[in-house]
């Protein structure tokens, strides 16, 4: 019954579309498990070609209710859609809430769709090494877009952007009108700020308030221009939703922007430069405390950090020039 | 760095009824414990469980049900399962079932039922105990 499939065999069934091998590779990489490494290396050949949609936005926003629609416009464009969705886990006890399936339900029979709910373990801003490592398998699955909806209220949670090609920031009605920080924020993170809930009041000063602020600010010659679109994602009547059309319609022109201009292969390299930091950030830590486990080592620093005898960049300096620098 | 693998748990409400406090209360215990809780919410389809059991990778199947429609609806949850070789999924329960049908369900598969009421302690335990993968 529990037959046990190769890691080789899963990522071939992967290759083919298969959603079960897909979900359990998803599930390797997430812990760390043992073939980790082996399957992304398997999995990054068949990769670079999706693009890759960031939505990011506060708590309630409505991300997921407009994720389900654009899963459904880029349906009716022959694509296949994978959609990760990351919630933060409790600080707590490590667990998680993960409810945002309940808003992404129209494509619930729909085998084009492959949908998966993360928790962020730990990590600030939501996304971690394991988040890149299930983009990419979802593009290997065959997913031509791949949709990632993080929660981001501040400008530090905005990791977002180091990952996605087109960067969509929700905000709603009244939310920060008068913040200018905020605003400057966002205008860095979005290629598309969606003003969604436009059926609440203050819709039309919130959009006057966001335009203004992109007219402040100051583009180069070329450079994409942030656009505003607003949203209505939920309505009695379907006839009642609002902007969704423009919405993809602006995500397509971004694409096109992309394409067009070398900004596409900077996006790239920065997206590289930043992947392959967090798995040096990572490995290396493994490494070092591997070194130091077994010698009492780790434990006499941190007590020494503890006991204000030591601090944590001295220490860190000490370890580096005695493990891996040797002879400086 | 390693914290080991995180228990998956999908929780949701098939049938037609329409309160949700109850699997809610569930939920949270079980994240309170350490657990990822993927949940799916009210009136899902036994496919559509299956569906979302396999794409989240998870662990257990743990299903609301008041409505009395346990008798169909935990059979196609477990046949939906065999179907696509997910099998090795664990499905809970809990609700008001009668005990006459305790047996026959357990017999199909089914890991356990909680009557409504059921400390969520138990529900823990009894999870911690059975996914040992
Ligand atoms: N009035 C109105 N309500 C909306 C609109 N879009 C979404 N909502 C509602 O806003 C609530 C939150 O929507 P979600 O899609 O869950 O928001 P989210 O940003 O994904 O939320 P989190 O994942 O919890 O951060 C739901 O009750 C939606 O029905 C809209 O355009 N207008
Ligand atoms: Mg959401």
């Amino acid at each position: 019954m529990k037959k046990k499939l190769s890691t080789d065999e899963m990522v071939k069934r992967l290759l083919a579309g298969d959603r079960r091998s897909a979900a359990r590779l998803i599930t390797l990489v997430e812990n760390e498990m043992d073939d980790h490494h082996r399957v992304m290396s398997l999995v990054y050949p068949h990769t670079g070609k999706a693009m890759i949609l960031g939505i990011t936005g506060a708590g309630g926003a409505g991300k997921s209710t407009l994720t389900d629609h654009l899963i459904g416009k880029f349906r009716n464009q022959g694509k296949k859609v994978g959609v990760v969705v990351v919630d933060p886990s409790s600080p707590f006890s490590g667990g998680a809430f993960l409810g945002d399936r309940i808003r992404l339900q129209s494509h619930s029979r729909d085998d084009g769709v492959y949908i998966r709910s993360m928790a962020s373990r730990g990590y600030l801003g939501g996304l971690s090494r394991a988040t890149y490592d299930v983009i990419r398998i979802m593009e290997a699955m065959g997913n031509e877009v791949v949709i990632v909806e993080t929660l981001g209220a501040g400008q530090d949670e905005v990791d977002v952007i180091h990952i996605a090609h087109t960067c969509l920031v929700l905000v709603t009605p009244g939310m920060g009108d008068d913040i200018q920080a905020m605003k400057a924020g966002i205008m860095e993170i979005a290629d598309i700020i969606v003003l969604n809930k436009a059926d609440l009041d203050g819709a039309d000063r919130s959009l006057r308030h966001l335009q203004g602020a992109l007219t402040a600010g100051s583009f180069e010659e070329g450079e994409w221009m942030p656009r505003v679109v607003s949203t209505v994602s939920v309505a009695n009547k379907p006839e009642d939703l609002q902007g969704i059309d423009e919405l993809t319609e602006t995500i397509a022109e971004h694409q096109a922007y992309l394409r067009k201009s070398e900004v596409m292969d900077q996006v790239k390299y920065d997206r590289v430069e930043q992947e392959l930091g967090l798995i040096f950030k990572d490995e290396l830590q493994k490494i070092i405390f591997r070194g130091l486990r077994g010698t009492g080592k780790k434990r006499e620093y941190i007590e020494s950090i503890i006991e204000q005898q030591n601090d944590p960049y001295s220490v860190v300096k000490e370890v580096l020039n005695n493990y891996l620098i040797p002879g400086e | 760095m390693s914290r080991g693998r995180k228990k998956r748990i999908l929780i949701a409400k098939p049938g037609l009824d329409g309160h949700d406090r109850g699997v809610k209360v569930v939920a949270r215990a079980l994240r309170n414990a350490g657990m990822e809780v993927i949940y799916a919410g009210l009136h899902q389809t036994p496919l559509q469980i299956v569906n979302a059991a396999i794409d989240e990778d998870v662990d257990a199947i743990g299903l609301s049900i008041l409505s009395g429609a346990h008798n169909t609806i935990f059979p196609k949850i477990i046949s939906f399962l065999k179907d696509r070789g997910a099998s090795d999924i664990l499905v809970f329960g809990g609700g008001t079932i009668p005990k006459k049908d305790l047996k026959n369900l357990k017999s199909l598969g089914i890991g356990e039922i909680f009557t409504t009421g059921t400390d969520t302690h138990e529900i823990i335990d009894y999870l911690d105990r059975t996914l040992k993968r």
